[in-house]
């Protein structure tokens, strides 16, 4: 019987090309848009018009490789690493504090020949293969009131520790967020989840409440002051809110159809850093409203096409890494465009493939392999 | 182990989570659509306000010309050279070749070209030529813009009356600031769209607003004249060791002011370095001075004396108490007086310049003799409501409306303040102070057929190609005194500089009339005077007027030895210049 099988699965080999051509082309499409963007700012700063281009281009081509390398290892032999890649992720931030490298006025990276690394990154990536093997090894045990706390309780750690020692609350956010998607996928309740969202909308709207009708006592950390940032950006303009403010200024101007690819103004320098997180909002510039649609309805399709393999998934370990990183991919985007349009407070998060980052391009597409591979075990028949 | 199986509560919530986030991909697809469609001419607005920024273009100040023609106010086209960094390609050639055109140090030219910044300027107001030269080396990143500068062809002359411009090319003093809506022009603008630093982004294009050049202003100075005048001025405060001599030409006609002196002058083209004379007179001339007291000496320096300073105009002033007294009929030229060499006024002894009296004479011959009894006489003889109603009706207690920044009032006693003793001395000129001009202008209206003219400068407005764009006019106050009054002044006035105080002024074949005046200044008694003479020619007719002022003078300060000599010779040169006087004519006109 198993022999059957696994002559069938290797005669009726499935590979998800799909997938394999959306993450491409967001990968083309971003180092053009990349160029785009940054090619004015690097000729200035580092007399090279391609510096950013050839530092993504490379992190891309590694990222790349390692995707199809990881694509053809079964996913299942990642599962005795669970623990390892969670010991690792703790270590790698707690080297953050005496090793880190500031840039920015937050220590995030490493340094190592050259190349940052962004411990948070693998933290997201271990979180998914952790997550997925607690999950399957728990069972039943999930359902209880007790498992489910479990699960809520392990990622903490991680949470925090990213957020506080890397000062970076998006990635904890995220993190967090992916850890709550696949518990959410893996337990068949609902009431609990939606008690937790109405919460979590409840104490944002608290929070912002209370940051508002502070707003006249001073001693307001960076964080508060995003929040009325975000509420009045043009009452912000010199400090806080100039980036959101830019970044509209962006956006609004590229109207329907945009002013062409190249031709952002806010580009040159009126957005900082334009190529990573607001790599956006320069897309809306240059290709409009049309552009940006376009994006988005790539990155649908590319939760869609996860949507697929996880529900195709030949068991549940594979179909919760394949949640992850749909989880992953979604609120990041999700995220990023909510800031960039000024929907929710200035916080910083890259877009998938697109934003600037070598690190984040490389995980994200060893994220990919595990999908493909994934997606390699389906057995059509069953489709 | 892990190969349980993938349920359908899962797939359900997998597809829940899909739709989830589909819908909130849909909500911020919603905010887009507003931000990029609702509101994308708001922010394209912003965006463009962000990115653009103005370079203006200076425009060309009008010119200032003199009645001949002559520009005595010009434009004098200046480089300033800057270097921009990214665009050097031998830093070693340009510093050469600026440190050697530019006669500056390596070490400065070797920072500013070393420099990392968008634009770094090297020097300014480079002249014409060196800019050209510069330009024709044809050196990657060496920019040479074009300016204009003020530019005083005559240097000093009328210093204090033209006025210079400030860094802006906006007037400071003098015609200058009056005129400087004329003058000034209009600026034109390069519109360019800029990085986030502010370099110009060359793809994006300009648009440009031409600027429109200064109107060009025609005065009545007369450079040769003026010229003239203050070879006299400086030659009197030289030989007297004066403080400051001043004289002013006009035209008792139409107010036009020929000629305005006012020694020291000071350079126009370098206005702010003190003269020697200014430098003398301060406390601190050894030492360095604080930037305000430089700021007070400046101020000083840039003084128009005949407009901006009041003094006690003394004998001279008769002439209006003359033409007063004659109005009200208090007096005729045929009253005889008798001047014991004082008079008596309440409880005060008001002594002549005579000491023994001018003893018994005519109205007409005490004006030729200065007699301040009989004036004092006059004056009392009108009563203090009276004469204070004269000076109001000369109009002596408005300023002129000279086109001139900053005229000084009149100082006067209120009228209820005047009792006889004031009277009596305002009746020769003292106890209140009014203006040169203003005693100019008094003068003017009195021996002109009693019409008060404004001083002016200004006569016409023209666009740079000589096409009259404004004709400027000011008023004339009719009725000041009767022609009769006015007549009988000039007939008087005439007497003074043929048989009187005034002798020193007479030339001969030409009829002129004038007044003598010497007025200590105050504190009385601390033996510094003002020596004066206003005369005018010819005296039936007069078309030229003018008044010398001796500020201080050491030795003899009487204005009839000191000032009437000014004028004399002044009238010499300048009556056949104006076609008032002939020489060729006098022979026969004296021959009896």
């Amino acid at each position: 019987m198993a022999k059957r099988r696994k002559r069938q699965a290797q005669s009726e080999y499935f590979f998800d090309y799909s997938l394999l051509f959306i993450v491409l082309f967001l990968l083309g499409f971003g180092l053009v848009m990349l160029y785009s963007t940054s090619s004015y700012e690097a000729a200035q700063n580092y007399g090279s018009s391609t510096f950013y281009l050839e530092k993504q281009l490379k992190a891309t081509i590694l990222g790349l490789v390692g995707m199809m390398v990881v694509a053809n290892i079964p996913y299942h032999f990642w599962e005795k690493f669970y623990l390892l890649g969670y010991v690792i992720s703790v270590i790698l931030l707690l080297l953050i504090i005496p090793f880190g490298h500031e840039s920015g006025g937050a220590k995030r990276w490493f340094r190592i020949g050259g190349l940052s690394i962004q411990p948070s990154e693998i933290a997201k990536l271990c979180m998914i293969l952790f997550l997925a093997v607690m999950i399957c090894k728990m069972g039943k045990s999930i359902r209880s009131a007790k498992g489910f706390m479990a699960l809520m309780v392990m990622p903490l750690p991680i949470v925090l520790m990213v957020w506080k020692i890397t000062s970076n609350l998006s990635s904890a956010i995220i993190i967090m967020g992916i850890a709550l998607l696949m518990v959410f996928v893996a337990s068949p309740d609902y009431k609990k989840f939606i008690i937790l969202g109405a919460a979590g909308i409840a104490g944002a709207a608290l929070i912002v409440f209370i940051i508002v009708n502070l707003a006249n006592a001073d001693g307001l950390n960076y964080r508060g002051e995003r929040v009325l940032a975000w509420l009045n950006p043009e009452a912000y303009i010199s400090d806080t809110g100039y980036q959101t403010l830019q970044a509209l200024y962006a956006i609004g101007s590229g109207g329907i159809w945009g002013k062409g690819l190249g031709q952002s103004m806010q580009k040159l320098g009126f957005i900082p850093e334009a190529q990573n997180d607001m790599i956006f909002s320069i897309i809306c510039e240059e290709l409009g409203l049309f552009g940006a649609v376009a994006i988005i309805m790539m990155f649908l399709m590319l939760i869609w096409r996860l949507m697929v393999i996880a529900n195709n998934a030949p068991d549940l370990f594979g179909a919760l890494l394949v949640v992850g990183v749909m989880g992953h991919m979604a609120i990041q985007v999700i995220l990023n465009i909510a800031v960039v349009t000024n929907t929710i407070p200035n916080t910083g998060i890259s877009l998938p493939f697109i934003s600037y980052g070598g690190t984040a391009v490389l995980f994200q597409l060893a994220e990919i392999g595990l999908v493909l591979n994934v997606a390699k075990r389906i057995q059509l028949k069953e489709v | 182990m892990l190969e349980r199986g993938n349920r359908t509560f899962h797939r359900k919530k997998i597809t829940i989570s899909f739709f989830l986030c589909a819908a909130m991909l849909f909500l911020l697809f919603v905010r887009l659509v507003y931000l990029m469609v609702a509101r994308a001419d708001y922010y394209s607005a912003k965006a463009v306000e962000l990115h653009e920024r103005e370079r203006s273009i200076k425009a060309a100040r009008g010119r200032i010309i003199d009645c001949n023609g002559n520009v005595i106010a010009d434009n004098k086209t200046v480089c300033t050279i800057s270097v921009i960094y990214n665009q050097i390609e031998d830093p070693e050639k340009v510093i050469e070749v600026l440190c050697r055109e530019l006669s500056l140090s390596e070490e400065y030219v070797r920072s500013r070209v070393e420099k990392y910044s968008s634009i770094e300027r090297i020097k300014s107001n480079v002249d014409k030529e060196t800019g050209d030269r510069i330009r024709e080396y044809d050196l990657a990143g060496v920019k040479v813009d074009e300016d204009y500068k003020r530019y005083y062809p005559y240097g000093s002359l009328a210093s204090k009356v033209l006025g210079f411009t400030g860094s802006d090319n906006q007037g400071i003093i003098g015609l200058e600031v009056i005129y400087e809506e004329y003058l000034e022009g209009e600026k034109g603008t390069i519109l360019t769209v800029t990085d986030a630093k502010g370099i110009e982004v060359e793809e994006a294009g300009e648009s440009r607003i031409e600027p429109v050049n200064g109107r060009d202003l025609h005065i009545s100075m007369d450079m040769n004249i003026q010229s003239y005048a203050t070879q006299l001025a400086v030659q009197a405060m030289e030989t007297k060791q004066a403080k400051s001599v001043s004289i002013i030409v006009m035209d008792p006609r139409n107010g036009e002011i020929l000629a305005m002196v006012n020694v020291p002058e000071f350079d126009l083209n370098n206005p702010y370095e003190l003269t020697d004379e200014v430098l003398a007179g301060s406390v601190s001339a050894n030492g360095e001075l604080s930037a305000e007291e430089k700021q007070d000496l400046l101020n000083a320096m840039w003084r128009n004396g005949c407009i901006n300073d009041t003094y006690e105009p003394g004998s001279t002033f008769k002439t209006i108490t003359a033409a007063a007294g004659l109005e009200s009929g208090v007096v005729t030229p045929q009253s005889t007086f008798s001047c014991p060499g004082f008079v008596i006024v309440e409880d005060r002894k008001i002594r002549c310049h005579k000491i023994g009296g001018h003893g018994a004479q005519d109205f007409v011959h005490a004006t030729m003799n200065s007699c301040n009894p009989v004036f004092v006489t006059v004056g009392l003889r009108m009563g203090a409501e009276t004469y204070y109603r004269y000076f109001e009706q000369f109009g002596l207690l408005q300023k002129t409306g000279v086109d001139l920044p900053g005229e000084a009032g009149t100082i006067m006693h209120k009228v209820e303040d005047i009792g006889e003793v004031e009277l009596a001395t305002i009746s020769f000129g003292q106890s209140f102070q009014i203006t040169p001009i203003q005693l100019l202008t008094t003068f003017s209206s009195i021996i002109n057929g009693g019409r008060r003219v404004t001083p002016h400068f200004g006569v016409e407005i023209t666009d740079t190609d000589g096409n009259l764009i404004e004709k400027l006019e000011y008023p004339v106050t009719q009725g000041i005194v009767s022609a009769e009054t006015s007549a009988t002044m000039r007939e008087i006035l005439e007497k003074v500089v043929s048989e009187g105080g005034g002798k020193n002024a007479y030339i001969e074949g030409v009829r002129i009339g004038g007044k003598t005046a010497t007025s200590q200044t105050l504190p009385r008694g601390s033996g510094k005077y003002i020596a004066s003479f206003v005369g005018f020619a010819p005296a039936d007719d007069p078309q030229v007027i003018a008044i010398a002022i001796i500020n201080h003078p050491q030795g003899v300060y009487y204005g009839g030895q000191i000032a009437a000599p000014i004028i004399r010779q002044l009238f010499e040169n300048i009556l056949p210049y104006l076609g008032i006087m002939d020489y060729n004519d006098y022979g026969v006109l004296e021959t009896p």
